[in-house]
């Protein structure tokens, strides 16, 4: 018996390795083919800046797709993150321009602030056994709603040291420079990356996607992993709002209105199942790469309207979904 | 000798569910370095004992001490770490994780918090390779047979240093090889001193392995017995309470049939599923279809309630020619199909035991015309009684019944739609005898006052017990068409099998 499970298990050994990263290479390949067409036809786009710039301008949206991994692993879902970003904007501004607070402490306030409203978005979902879907929207209208009792108009941030950190350019060689978001986005990317693969936390939210089940009869802590996840997310969303505040230098209730869309739209593009189980967070990364690069793209191409940023975003969620089925039909 | 003292003993142990009462008074005790069976019908509480045990139910009485302790569970991860490992019926495993961390996820080997995972892989082959079983186990789950799932998952339960193992239903899905290699892996660790719970329903498998059983009925204790001293007969008779006599009255081969064809198929056949056939069912004709899983019994039985199209030959039904292009025209000629798969095709699980019976009858009627209440409950409390449902509560939801009485209300679906012509695929897969009994015998009834039925099974002998004629497949081909005279045996049928029917 075991022989013949042995042969069978070498010859399924190839297909296997390539649908569990089939989603990945492909968003690689396709974020490859895009920057070698933009380079093939806009003058100046083949440049490392250029790449750099996309991590500037979406180092936020990475640190809160970055979180929303770690919920659509475990085959949930966090519609708030977008009003979360806007939220923490909103708070910051108004403490350091209105009450004259220091950026030392705002920050960790509002890194408080989002992870404490994921730490009870957690809570409801699993102790009331209530949709990840409901429990967020509601959520999300609770944030967006909180941002305007702060205040209706947008309050711009005129804090000395936040300014500076805010425009604050690290050279690179080759006369490239990024901004300390980017530094900050890549740390947490890393940072994730490295949980998920190396720590019980990190199995436990695939073990949960595989089967929340199963993961409770072998006696994994469900609960806490199941919390921790939107914890995290409502953590990176804030976080992600501070990096908003530094891109923007101001806070408004109407910031990254629909940004919840955009992060799970990476997600998915990189190859994450919105089933939960299978995924990895380089998918993420790359997966905000191509959001951005669209974007330069459509810049670039400047006869273009916004809009038909969208619309690729649109035809590339297709593509990607139907190539996620296809693979689960041929691994089924 | 006297017997060392048990390791786990369950005292008087109730559980109540809504409007069910699972478990009343039952004692369990386990000894270590023995297999001790646990027997019962489906339903008589096995598996919520196992889940009681397990901490996934909290008990409403009675008490658990675990080497002299008293325990009160609260989860699967706090009866783990008691030394209670439980390998499921179904594998509970997680298919998109590696077969490493199948075994070792909770407690995988770390340094500074990081898992290592080289080890881990390193551990999991040769913890595997204890097992006899060598395979890549960096591989996902999911790309590997049920059986080797089920040694993963044994592998687990006993890595984690258990002391008492709890095995439900391990074999049900294996071939003899991989059971014969399950037992002696089972052997091996009860030399190692572990207290081994069985539940199986093979009888020959409990009588070669286990050394001591313990019989539920309808969530009470029966007894405890050593297997040796217990005859097999006696087993089954204590758990279903009643004498055999219910399956021997069956033994008669049923008379000949010599009425008019109900169901005439010729040359029907759809490509890719099954080749081209023909078969005559007359009416108050039990026809059985005999063939390996996979050889075209449930595609020929698809075909005829028009849930699949036929590419080729004709089908006539009263001698009229007729196309099945849906079930529900095959519904309204007065076919019924009852599936292979009850979960998943069959029984809405949420839904209570009445509104599961009437759905089909509600369907045929059109949703604007609904069923009186008064009907529903008269045909309801109708067919509970005559299938003997348990228990007889038609507000029960369908999900809290057991497989064999899901089964019951299945049947019950569509024989309250009278039809003439029944299909049933495997309708006695997965439950236990007694019920297996009763299905049987309504079976014969159900034929000796007219109804044509199609029979399905993977057991031969259940086949021939019923079936005034049987169809052989192989490889999706009808092979073979033999009457159930006396020189009828499943030796026979399995030549026939086994040959294709040239001989």
């Amino acid at each position: 018996m075991s022989s013949d499970i042995l042969t069978s298990a070498r010859l399924r050994l190839p297909g296997r390795l390539r649908s569990a990263y089939i989603p990945v290479l492909a968003t690689a390949g396709l974020l490859a083919a895009m920057f070698v067409a933009g380079g093939v036809r806009y003058e100046g786009f083949a440049s490392g800046q250029v790449v750099l710039n996309v991590f500037i301008d979406n180092a936020f949206l990475l640190v809160v797709a970055v979180g929303m991994t770690f919920v659509i692993l475990t085959g949930g879902i966090d519609l708030s993150v977008g009003a979360v970003v806007a939220l923490s904007t909103m708070v910051s501004a108004s403490l350091m321009t209105d009450h004259g607070w220091p950026p030392l402490l705002v920050v960790p306030l509002v890194l408080l602030i989002g992870s404490v409203l994921g730490l009870a978005m957690g809570c409801i979902i699993h102790y009331f056994e209530i949709q990840p879907f409901i429990v967020t929207l509601a959520g999300m209208f609770l944030a967006r709603g909180l941002c305007y009792v702060i205040g209706t108009e947008s309050i711009s941030i005129t804090d000395p040291d936040y300014t500076a950190v805010a425009q604050a350019r690290i050279a690179l060689p080759g006369e490239m420079s990024v901004s300390v978001s980017v530094l900050i986005a890549v740390a947490v990317a890393g940072a994730a990356a490295y949980v998920l693969h190396y720590t019980r936390l990190g199995r436990n939210v695939y073990a949960i996607g595989g089967s929340e089940q199963s993961a409770l009869l072998m006696g994994l802590p469900v609960a806490r992993t199941k919390i921790a996840v939107y914890t995290i997310s409502g953590f990176c969303s804030a976080l992600g709002g501070v990096l908003f505040s530094l891109y923007t230098l101001s806070g408004y209730g109407l910031n990254a209105l629909g940004m919840e869309l955009d992060a799970i739209a990476a997600v998915v593009i990189g190859g994450t199942l919105l089933t939960g189980g299978s995924g990895y967070l380089a998918g993420t990364v790359l997966g905000v790469l191509v959001l951005g690069l669209i974007q330069t793209i459509i810049s670039f191409e400047g006869t273009l309207s916004s809009w038909w940023t969208k619309i690729f975003i649109g035809l590339l969620l297709f593509a990607f979904i139907l190539l996620q089925r296809l693979i689960s039909a041929r691994r089924a | 000798m006297a017997p060392p003292a048990p390791i786990l003993q369950m005292s008087g142990i109730c559980k109540e569910f809504p409007g069910v009462k699972a478990l009343s008074g039952v004692d369990f005790r386990l000894l270590p370095g023995e297999v001790h069976a646990l027997m019962g019908e489906n339903g008589a509480g096995k598996s919520t004992l196992i889940k009681v045990l397990t901490g996934v139910y909290a008990i409403d009485g009675g008490r658990i001490t675990l080497e002299g302790e008293d325990v009160a569970f609260t989860g699967p991860l706090q009866s783990q770490q008691a030394g209670i490992s439980t390998v499921y019926q179904e594998v509970n495993l997680c298919a998109n994780l590696s077969v490493a961390e199948n075994i070792f996820i909770g407690r995988e080997p770390r340094r500074l918090g990081r898992i290592q995972w080289k080890r881990m892989r390193r551990r999991a082959t040769e913890l595997l390779a204890g097992l006899d079983l060598d395979i890549d186990v960096s591989a996902p789950l999911s790309s590997y047979s049920l059986a080797v799932q089920q040694m993963v998952a044994i592998a687990r339960a006993v890595d984690i240093s258990a002391r008492v193992l709890i095995l439900d239903e391990p074999t049900s899905s294996l071939d003899s090889g991989e059971v014969e290699q399950l037992f002696r892996v089972m052997r091996r660790l009860k030399a190692e001193g572990i207290a081994i719970l069985f539940v199986s329903h093979f009888l020959d498998q409990i009588y070669e392995i286990s050394d001591r059983m313990t019989i539920l009925r309808n969530g009470s204790l029966v007894g405890e017995y050593l297997t040796s001293e217990l005859g097999q007969v006696e087993l089954v008779g204590k758990m279903i309470g009643r004498e055999l006599a219910d399956l021997e009255k069956l033994e008669d081969r049923p008379p000949a049939r010599t009425s008019e064809p109900l169901v005439e198929a010729e040359a029907l056949g759809r490509g890719g599923a099954i080749e081209p056939f023909t078969l005559t069912v007359h009416k108050g004709e039990v026809v059985g279809l005999a063939g390996l899983l996979g050889s075209g019994r449930t595609e020929i039985a698809r075909l005829l309630f028009g849930a699949d199209h036929a590419s080729t030959g004709a089908l006539r039904i009263d001698g009229e020619p007729v196309t099945l292009r849906t079930p529900r025209l095959a519904m309204n000629r007065g076919i019924a199909f009852c599936s292979e798969n009850r979960r998943a095709e069959g029984l809405v699980p949420d839904l209570t035991v009445r509104e599961n019976i009437v759905l089909a009858l509600q369907a045929m009627r059109g949703w604007s015309r609904p069923i009186p209440r008064r009907t529903q409950d008269e045909l309801v409390d109708k067919y509970v009684a005559a299938l003997n449902i348990r228990p007889a509560d038609p507000d029960q939801l369908v999900r809290n019944l057991s497989g064999g009485n899901q089964q019951k209300v299945l049947l019950a679906r569509w024989l309250i739609l009278e039809p003439r012509l029944l299909i049933l695929d495997e309708p006695t897969r997965g439950i236990d005898v007694g019920a297996k009994a009763e299905i049987q015998r309504l079976v014969a009834e159900l034929s000796d006052g007219g109804m044509a039925v199609l029979f399905v099974s993977a057991e031969l002998e259940e086949v021939l017990r019923l079936s005034h004629k049987v169809a052989v497949l192989r490889d999706r081909r009808l092979v073979a068409e033999l009457p159930n005279d006396d020189g009828l045996t499943t030796g026979v049928i399995m030549e026939t099998i086994a040959s294709g029917g040239r001989s």
